[in-house]
């Protein structure tokens, strides 16, 4: 086994998905270059990444958000960005975790709808939200019930 | 100011709610960024080492798979952090060979047994059920520690 020391130990990476009709990430890059102040900033086919200190990172986010708050999502990042384990340019492939983005950018503008929608809601309101199906499952019970009327 | 748990613990949409409405996501990538941050010895892809499922012992018994408590290593301190959970239901893409059913299973049964408050929802498959969706979740969410209710 090798030693490992980390690289960018101390930082924060976050992950800004841009799902917009009226931005792309490239717009989003911009104004995010222009805003960075050293934080390293990655430019995405859906968004950015962003890596530096956690107060500088949330700075940039803020402002950032402000742009087109019901269509920019920001979520954590473990590894940073370019990190060989997870990089697809070392890996082939999608990277992993790239399919639970898809799934979840595939819903996304629904969400979206939920956030634009907010305002206008009474804060009375009930709201009523997709709620779990409860299928009932097959009873202990009810089986040993089916096991013994068989045997008999 | 609540630590929320969220489940699927990797999902951008919740992470991005519970962040917007002031409080604080419990990710999956914290743990990791924990791992990746913390110099010792190499262990690739996710630096989780021969401790991580020793760890896991904590929250698995010692017949359970190593690949269970390896996770709970990653789950179980979370869990037991959570002040609140919002849980999304039989998602998809949190079953394969990048998930795992039954930790899956565990955590679920964890969070529920904390007697924590809690938000159980389905993903919204139109645009009606995102309405009530994102609703649903602010109002949870201001009704906790330090929410805007």
């Amino acid at each position: 086994m090798t030693q490992y020391s980390p690289r960018y130990a101390g930082t924060v990476t976050k992950y800004i998905f841009v799902e917009s009709p009226d931005m792309t990430p490239s717009d989003l890059a911009i104004r995010a270059y222009e805003i960075s102040q050293g934080v390293m900033i990655k430019e995405t086919c859906f968004g950015l990444q962003v890596t530096g200190n956690e107060d500088d990172v949330n700075r940039i986010i803020d402002s950032l958000r402000m742009l087109d708050p019901s269509h920019i999502f920001v979520k954590d990042r473990g590894f940073p960005p370019g990190d060989s384990r997870r990089c697809r340019a070392n890996l082939g492939g999608a990277r992993p975790g790239y399919f639970g983005h898809e799934f979840e950018i595939g819903l996304i503008r629904r969400v979206s709808k939920g956030l634009e929608s907010l305002p206008a809601r009474k804060p009375k309101d009930t709201p009523h939200p997709p709620a779990p199906s409860r299928v009932r499952k097959l009873d202990a019970a009810r089986l040993k019930k089916i096991i013994d009327s068989q045997e008999s | 100011m609540a630590k929320v748990f969220i489940y699927p613990t990797t999902s951008l949409i919740l992470s991005d709610l519970v962040a917007r409405f002031g409080h604080t996501p419990l990710s999956a990538a914290l743990q990791i960024r924990d791992r990746i941050q913390t110099p010792g010895l190499e262990s690739p892809p996710l630096q989780i080492t021969p401790e991580g499922p020793k760890k896991g012992l904590r929250w698995a018994a010692v017949e359970v798979p190593s690949g269970v408590r390896g996770r709970m290593s990653l789950y179980g301190p979370m869990i037991e952090e959570a002040e609140a959970a919002i849980i999304i239901n039989n998602p998809d893409f949190s079953f394969g060979c990048m998930g795992c059913a039954r930790t899956n299973e565990l955590i679920n049964f964890l969070i529920r047994k904390r007697k924590v408050p809690i938000l159980d929802l389905e993903y919204p498959v139109n645009d009606e059920e995102g309405v009530e969706f994102v609703a649903a979740i602010k109002r949870f969410l201001d009704g906790l520690n330090g929410g805007a209710a």
